[in-house]
């Protein structure tokens, strides 16, 4: 486990723990988030007007350290590299790649479906050149028919194989929420549990850059209330890398969100075998004053704030949820327990997206905890635009994501 | 790849136009039978204009079959289709499915069962004629009805019923009811509510097939899969998808449709611009066979040759059954449209009535075997009902078992704990 800090100047650089490997959260002797211990001495609080406070027992603003770096995910700065290896550089969609890969030689058994997976690569090169290097069948190109393959691939993952269907675009995948909601879903329970689907079902979603409203489209909200299905988020090639092994090793059927502009982030993973727990979320900033929840690519917008907010006084936690089902419901409510005070920035639309869900579970479970109500930020709900004005103003951008941490914390 | 279709049954050429070797296994096939490595249609497109493109023999066969045995039948009578044991294993079956639907009105009207009941009686010369052709390790796909197909393939009358019955003791624990009847042990794979949506889970199936024994290289790998669906999911998107993809492929697979001319009050005629649907096979480039569907020796033979080709490596084979349902499309359906001639016109091709002349008249049984085969039949299935009604409910402690393989899947709870391990979980009284 890396232990980053350094005493009072550092800021937690921390993206990801590589901690989260197969050990079951049982055996852990230490609690998972350790590095929320901090050990810093004293306090010093500086206001905005530049007047520097003792006060220890200030609820509101405590534990002001002047940190210099507020912003914990950016490439080079990953705490992945904790042993004594140096790890190597990649872009995201290389790290999916690479965990497929691995899987794919791994395990006979795994296989891909997919539009243009195979001899094309995909269409956004997570499965370069694996048709050649495992053969046709393995990496398949299927005609245009997501409702027909990806029932196919239920139908192979229940007599035995383990396969990967793409959704070339995630929205695509609404043609095959018959398949998704009926067999993927249900099939295990309805078959009493004779069968088992360790499917996973990936591909790019989210709003891009001026792609339009039908390839703008966040399927995760529509497919949350299928019983027997768990959703996990990407946002950086560590947690990339490691869902996706993560997912195509569990026997549960798991579908894999990436998103369209994270593809080439890059960072630097560990050489050894690792994977990401699929039920746990990721700790990006510890903090004291404000939990930030949030996924995929609301993560960056999110740390963009925090750069702003950190400059201004505050000390937000920002969490990635990882998890769009279920909930770590753990690591949440400690942060909850915490701080206090709650802000969920998402990319879904308003309505029935994954914040909602989020909001009523955190009011379910952790009413008494917090001093506030709990603040949601989502996109409008509005056809993504194709002009990119009205696209920025559908999406939550950091300037909004500043506004509601002051009000919150006011 | 080579084909064992005669040429004439093939326009195309049987060497496929690119063949890109783009596995890195082919170092080591066990088998002796040649495989494309070229995953995808053999067919060349033409452009010019051919006469082979008017002919009804495209890329296979659109035989009424039934004519073909016909004529073997007429041939010499000492050539019978089925020996004594074969005929009285099909007798067996037919009669089976017969009492145990039967049974299910009874049962449904008394109320030991609820919900949606689709019964099979009339169609099962379809079942019998197909799947007790199959080994153990092929699969069956159905639609919701689907009790006899699951008792063709060998799961006992005991589970179909508790399962119906809503008991613990069901082949589902009583989880799926009647419409999802699916067995791990016998390769039942389903019993679907949606028509069509078990079709891609049989192309899956056949896909798993041949994976294993190209991929895997289980060399003796060939089993087959059977998807059975009606004429309405005819006219469904899935159906033709898995059409283009089981030709595509070359899979194992046979489509079995049983085409009993009504979806629940929409008649075939009303609903298909081209009511014969056996023609669309050759359209994807698979035999289109047509066979009637009331005599269980006619769709043993064609049966017979379908299954042989997917077990051979051939590809799927569509076959169209012209059946019929005696009851209405399930208990609730009033079956106020059909015309009464119409039933009283299969009623009288009853497959059981037929198989029973048949044996009768060329001597491969007696009425009072018959007989005893109904009666043992009888006790089956009231054995069945017995057990049924003597077995236990689900326990509360049932209801979040099995909604996960893992049950990890229902994630971490406030305590750090996974959720799963509190008891309440196993007790059932958990809210998720």
């Amino acid at each position: 486990m890396a232990a980053i800090f350094q005493g009072v100047g550092a800021a937690a650089t921390l993206s990801s723990s590589p901690s989260n490997s197969f050990v079951p959260k049982k055996f852990l002797t230490s609690p998972r988030r350790s590095f929320s211990v901090r050990k810093v001495p004293s306090y010093v609080v500086v206001r905005s007007d530049g007047s520097v406070n003792f006060d220890l027992n200030s609820k509101s603003r405590r534990a002001q350290q002047l940190v210099a770096n507020a912003v914990a995910t950016k490439a080079d700065s990953s705490a992945a590299s904790s042993s004594s290896n140096p790890g190597h550089e990649l872009l995201l969609f290389e790290a999916l790649r690479e965990g497929l890969e691995e899987e794919m030689e791994r395990d006979p058994r795994v296989c891909v479906m997919g539009e243009d997976v195979g001899h094309y690569g995909g269409s956004y090169k997570v499965t370069k050149d694996l048709a050649k290097k495992f053969g046709d069948l393995r990496v398949l190109d299927t005609p245009i028919a997501e409702n027909s393959f990806t029932g196919m691939g239920i139908g192979a993952a229940m007599t035995g194989l383990r396969p990967v269907v793409e959704g070339m675009n995630m929205g695509f995948l609404l043609l095959a929420f018959n398949q998704i909601s009926n067999n993927c879903g249900m099939l295990h329970y309805t078959s009493g549990g004779q069968f088992t689907i360790p499917i996973v079902i990936r591909g790019p979603g989210g709003v891009g850059r001026q792609l339009g409203a039908e390839h703008s489209q966040r399927l995760e909200s529509y497919f949350q209330s299928i019983p027997g299905i768990q959703m996990v988020a990407c946002s950086t090639p560590y947690n990339a890398k490691g869902l996706m092994k993560a997912a195509i090793r569990s026997e549960n059927p798991v579908i894999l969100f990436e998103h369209v502009l994270l593809y080439n982030l890059k960072e630097r993973i560990p050489d050894e075998d690792y994977i990401c727990n699929l039920e746990e979320a990721e700790m990006v900033r510890p903090g004291e004053h404000v939990t930030i929840l949030t996924y995929s690519r609301m993560r960056y917008h999110v740390m963009q704030a925090a750069k702003t907010l950190v400059n201004k006084g505050y000390d937000p936690e920002v969490i990635d949820i990882r998890s769009l089902k279920p909930f770590d419901l753990y690591t949440i409510g400690n942060s909850v327990k915490k701080t206090h005070r709650v802000l969920i920035v998402e990319e879904c639309m308003r309505t029935g997206g994954i914040g909602a869900s989020l909001t009523a579970a955190i009011t379910e479970n952790f009413n008494d905890y917090l001093d506030a109500p709990i603040m949601c930020l989502s996109s409008q709900d509005v056809p993504t635009p194709y002009a990119g004005t009205l696209e920025e103003w559908t999406v939550v951008q950091p300037a909004q994501i500043v506004t509601a941490v002051e009000q919150l914390c006011r | 790849m080579a084909s064992a279709f005669s040429a004439a049954k093939f326009s195309a050429q049987p060497f496929p136009l690119n063949h890109t070797s783009t596995t890195s296994h082919d170092s080591s096939i066990v088998f002796a039978k040649p495989t494309s490595l070229f995953l995808g249609s053999t067919r060349k497109l033409r452009l010019t204009s051919s006469s082979k493109f008017n002919l009804s023999r495209r890329s296979g066969t659109v035989d009424a079959v039934s004519d073909v045995v016909k004529q073997k039948k007429s041939k010499s009578s000492p050539s019978l289709l089925i020996t004594k044991e074969e005929g009285l294993e099909l007798y067996e079956d037919l009669v089976l499915g017969r009492a145990f639907e039967d049974m299910c009105a009874q049962m449904y009207y008394r109320g030991k069962m609820f919900g949606f009941v689709h019964l099979y009686n009339g169609q099962e010369a379809v079942s019998t004629g197909f799947i007790k052709l199959l080994k153990q390790q092929d699969s069956v796909v159905s639609t919701y009805r689907d009790h006899v197909h699951a008792l063709s393939k060998g799961v006992p009358a005991r589970a179909v019923m508790s399962e119906l019955f809503g008991k613990t003791t069901g082949c589902c624990r009583g989880q799926g009811g009647s419409m999802h009847m699916f067995s791990r042990e016998h390769n039942v794979l389903g019993g679907f509510a949606f028509i069509g949506e078990g079709i891609p889970i049989a192309t899956g199936a056949a896909f798993t097939s041949k994976y294993k024994r190209e991929v895997l290289k289980e060399a003796d790998c060939d089993h087959v899969t059977l998807a059975f669906f009606g004429d309405g999911t005819c006219n469904n998107g899935q159906f033709f998808e898995c059409l283009n993809m089981a030709a595509l492929w070359k899979l194992p697979i046979v489509f079995v449709v049983e085409n009993n001319l009504w979806a629940i009050g929409m008649s075939h005629l009303r609903a298909t611009s081209d009511p014969q649907i056996y023609k669309k096979g050759p359209a994807f480039g698979m035999p289109g066979i047509h066979v009637d569907g009331m005599d269980v020796l006619k769709v043993r033979e064609v049966a017979k040759e379908a299954i042989g080709r997917a077990r051979r490596g051939e590809g799927p084979t569509l076959v169209e059954c012209e059946t019929y349902r005696f009851r209405g499309h399930s208990l609730a359906d009033p079956d106020e449209l059909r015309d009464p001639a119409e039933k009283a016109h299969y009623a009288a091709r009853d497959p059981i009535t037929a198989l029973k002349k048949y044996l009768i008249e060329n001597s491969l049984a007696s009425e009072a075997e018959l007989k005893t085969i109904e009666k043992k039949i009888d006790e089956v299935v009231e054995d069945a009902v017995e057990f049924a009604d003597e077995s236990p409910v689900p326990a509360r402690s049932q209801l979040l078992e099995n909604v996960f393989a893992d049950p990890k899947g229902f994630g971490i709870g406030p305590d750090g704990r996974y959720r799963c391990e509190d008891p309440k979980f196993t007790e059932g009284t958990a809210h998720v």
